[in-house]
C-alpha cells in the first residue's frame, strides 16, 4: 500500500498508484456474464491521459467542478481519475434522481464540467429545465453514433494528444461535493477535502488491508460514499483490483463471485437478504443425511470460530458454501441502513464475516465498523482509527445523539453556513442519529433524531425531498414526516413516511382524496414513497415566515394520536 | 408478434407464477412492489425471467420507475 500520509491529495496518491503497479489489473468491468473491460493500472493511465488533457485543453482548472451522473462501470473511475489529475472538484450525483433534480443539483453544484451516461442524458435532455443547465461541456458516454447530444460531446471521443500537466492540491482543498439530500428542499452538499479522504483511507484500510490480487466487487453506484472508498481509492491505493458489475441481478452477483474469485464486496441490507433467501432456499432442498451434515458443520464452524473469525478453516468445514462465494471471499461489508443481527449471524456462522458500520455522507465514509474481535451481531462496531465518537445527553438508557470528531469529517455544506452552524458544533459533528455504547465500546443505534429514514437498499429519504409531489394536493396543508422522527421508537427497524393531511373545513377524507394520494404516491421511485396518510385536525404551527414547524408539529401528533392512527394505502 | 394485451397476460401469469401468487390477486395497474411484496432485486429476477420468455435483452434501467405490470408490458413490447 502507498503510504498515505506522504501525500497532500487523492490526485496524487493515483497518480503514482498507476505508476508503481503497472502490470497489475486495477479494473474488470463485467455486463451479466459478459466481461467487457479488463486494464491493468498501466492501460487505465493510458486511457485517462488524453481524457485528462482534452479536459484541460478545454480549460477545465484547478478548483473548476465537474459532476459525474453514471452507473457502475469504469468510465466512472477514469473520469473521476482524471477530474482529479487535473486539480479539479468531483461533484458524483445519483444517477438514480430524475433528470430534474440532477439539473437542480448541477446548478447548485455550479459544476462546469458534466461526465454523463447517455440514457440519462437523453432524459436530462428531455426535462423542461433543461436549457438552464448552466453547464459549459457535457461528455456523454455510450452514446450511439451521429446521435444529436444537443451540443455535448462523445465521451469517446473526447481525447487529445500529449501528456496532461499534474495539478496538486493541498489536503485543506476540496476532492468532492456530495449531496447526501436536498433535491426537493434544501440541497446539502456537504464538502470533503483531500485530507477528509486520505483519512478515511488509512483507516478504513489499518482493520481491512487491500493488496494486489485482492478483489473487490463493486455493485454499488460508484457515487456512494462507501463504493468511492472500498470501491476505488482504497483498492487504488493498495495496488488491488476492482470488479464492477453492471447489474444488480440476483444470478449474476451470485455468478460474478465464483468468476472473479472476489475478496471483498460491500453491499445493502437488501442484497444482503437477497443472498440469504438464496442460500436458505438451498439448504431447504437438502435432504436427509445431506441435511443433517451440513447442520452438524454449522455448528462446529460457529463453535471453532465464536472468538474471532477463521476464514480457512471455515472454507475447509463448509466448502460447498465457500465455493458458492468463488472460495476467497475474505469479508462482506455492510451499512448505512438497519441491518437484521439474525441476518449477519446467519452468514458469520457459516464463516462469511460481515462488517456491519455506521457511518455518514458528511463523515466521509464509515465512523464505525466490525472488526470481529469478536464478532457482534447486534451492533455496528467500534470507532475506526482517529474517529472519537461522544454520546450526547444520554438518558438514562445511555441513548443520546451520537457526535463525532474526526479527520473525515466534512469541511461544511455548500453555500449553506447556517446548515453547517447547526451540524458542526465547536467541531463535532452532530449525527442526529441516536446511539450508545456498551461495555465493549461498540455502538448501538437507536434511531433517529432527525426526520429522514434510510431504506433497506441504503437509500437516504428526507421528507422535504419528496413532498413536491403532493403539490397541488385538494387539501388545507400536508407535510410528510418518518414515523420514527414522530413517535420516537429507539429502534432502526421499521422505518416508514406518512403524510400529514389538514382537511378543509367540511372536507372529509373520500376515496377521491385517497387515490389521488396514491397517484401522486406512484409517481415515486418505489424506495421513496410514504406508506400512509393521517389526517390531523388542527392548522399546522407555522413560523413568522410561514414555513411548517415540523418540530412542533410532529411533537403535538405525538402527544395526540397512536402510530396506528396511520392510515395505510 | 402478440399484442400488448397478450404481452400484459403473459407477463402476469409469469409472475403468479415466479411469486407463486393466486393470478387474480394481480391486476394490471396496480403497485406490484406492494401486492407481490418484493423489493427491487426480487423484481429484477423477474425481469431475468421475462426477457428469457420473450427472447429480450433490457438493461436494469429500463424498470427504473416501472411498479405496475400495464408498464412493464409496455416496455417490453416495445423490444419485440
Amino acid at each position: 500500500m502507498l503510504d498515505l500520509r506522504q501525500y497532500p491529495s487523492l490526485g496524487a496518491a493515483l497518480r503514482d498508484a498507476l505508476e508503481h503497479w503497472p502490470n497489475e489489473t486495477c479494473l474488470i468491468e463485467a455486463d451479466r456474464d459478459k466481461e467487457k473491460t479488463r486494464l491493468t493500472y498501466s492501460d487505465f493511465k493510458e486511457l485517462a491521459r488524453p481524457l485528462t488533457r482534452a479536459l484541460q485543453d478545454a480549460d477545465f482548472r484547478e478548483g473548476d467542478r465537474a459532476a459525474i451522473i453514471m452507473t457502475n462501470q469504469s468510465k466512472w473511475l477514469v473520469s473521476a481519475y482524471a477530474i482529479f489529475y487535473c486539480g479539479g472538484v468531483l461533484v458524483p450525483l445519483d444517477f438514480k434522481l430524475t433528470a430534474a433534480e440532477h439539473l437542480q443539483l448541477l446548478k447548485h453544484s455550479k459544476a462546469k464540467f458534466l461526465i454523463v451516461e447517455y440514457y440519462l442524458w437523453r432524459a436530462i435532455m428531455q426535462s423542461p429545465e433543461f436549457k438552464n443547465h448552466g453547464v459549459k461541456t457535457v461528455l456523454v458516454a455510450e452514446s450511439p453514433l451521429r446521435t444529436d447530444l444537443g451540443g455535448a460531446y462523445r465521451w469517446e471521443d473526447f481525447h487529445r494528444k500529449g501528456d496532461p500537466i499534474f495539478i496538486d492540491r493541498q489536503p485543506e482543498d476540496v476532492a468532492c461535493i456530495v449531496y447526501s439530500s436536498g433535491t426537493g428542499g434544501r440541497p446539502k452538499g456537504c464538502v470533503l477535502t483531500h485530507e477528509n479522504y486520505l483519512e478515511q483511507c488509512i483507516s478504513l484500510t489499518a482493520w481491512y488491508p487491500f493488496w494486489p490480487g485482492v478483489r473487490y466487487l463493486s455493485i454499488l453506484p460508484t457515487n456512494h460514499a462507501i463504493d468511492f472508498m472500498v470501491g476505488f481509492i482504497g483498492p487504488f491505493v493498495c495496488g488491488a483490483c476492482v470488479v464492477h458489475l453492471r447489474t444488480l441481478r440476483p444470478e449474476y452477483v451470485r455468478d460474478a463471485f465464483v468468476r472473479y474469485r472476489i475478496s471483498y464486496m460491500s453491499l445493502v441490507p437488501m442484497v444482503l437478504k437477497n443472498l440469504e433467501r438464496g442460500l436458505r432456499a438451498k439448504f431447504d432442498e437438502l435432504r436427509g443425511a445431506k441435511r443433517f451434515m451440513l447442520n452438524r458443520m454449522i455448528a462446529l464452524n460457529k463453535l471453532l470460530t465464536r472468538r474471532r473469525p477463521n476464514v480457512k478453516l471455515s472454507r475447509k468445514l463448509l466448502g460447498q458454501v465457500h465455493k458458492a462465494f468463488g472460495g476467497q471471499l475474505l469479508a462482506l461489508f455492510t451499512g448505512g441502513a438497519f441491518m437484521e443481527p439474525s441476518t449477519l449471524q446467519f452468514f458469520y456462522d457459516l464463516g462469511i464475516p460481515v462488517a456491519n458500520g455506521y457511518g455518514l455522507t458528511e463523515a466521509g465514509t464509515a465512523l464505525t465498523l466490525n472488526d470481529f474481535k469478536p464478532f457482534r451481531a447486534d451492533t455496528v462496531g467500534r470507532p475506526l482509527p482517529g474517529v472519537e465518537l461522544r454520546v450526547l445527553s444520554p438518558d438514562s438508557e445511555g441513548i443520546g445523539e451520537v457526535s463525532v470528531h474526526s479527520k473525515t469529517v466534512m469541511s461544511h455544506y455548500l453555500d449553506d453556513p447556517e446548515l453547517t452552524a447547526e451540524t458542526i458544533v465547536d467541531g463535532w459533528l452532530l449525527t442526529g442519529d441516536l446511539g450508545r455504547f456498551d461495555f465493549t465500546g461498540h455502538l448501538q443505534l437507536f434511531g433517529r433524531k432527525k426526520n429522514m429514514i434510510v431504506t433497506e437498499g441504503g437509500k437516504n429519504i428526507y421528507p422535504e425531498d419528496i413532498e413536491t409531489v403532493f403539490e397541488g394536493l385538494p387539501v388545507k396543508e400536508y407535510c410528510i414526516f418518518a414515523a420514527n422522527y414522530v413517535w420516537l421508537a429507539k429502534e432502526l427497524r421499521n422505518e416508514t413516511l406518512f403524510l400529514a393531511v389538514r382537511l378543509e373545513p367540511n372536507q372529509q377524507p373520500d376515496t377521491a382524496l385517497v387515490e389521488e394520494i396514491n397517484v401522486r404516491n406512484r409517481l415515486l421511485p418505489d424506495f421513496k414513497r410514504i406508506d400512509g396518510y393521517l389526517i390531523w385536525d388542527r392548522d399546522f404551527p407555522r413560523t413568522a415566515s410561514l414555513k411548517i414547524k415540523r418540530n412542533g408539529l410532529a411533537e403535538e401528533i405525538a402527544k395526540t394520536v397512536e402510530r396506528t392512527a396511520i392510515v395505510r394505502l | 408478434m402478440p399484442t400488448e394485451q397478450q404481452t400484459l397476460d403473459e407477463i402476469m401469469d409469469l409472475a403468479a407464477q415466479h411469486f407463486k401468487v393466486s393470478r387474480d390477486k394481480l391486476q394490471p395497474d396496480e403497485d406490484f412492489f406492494k401486492t407481490l411484496d418484493i423489493d427491487s432485486l426480487q423484481a429484477l429476477d423477474l425481469l431475468t425471467r421475462l426477457e428469457n420468455h420473450f427472447h429480450v435483452e433490457m438493461p436494469d434501467y429500463e424498470l427504473q420507475g416501472v411498479t405496475d405490470f400495464r408498464t412493464l408490458a409496455n416496455r417490453i413490447q416495445s423490444r419485440l
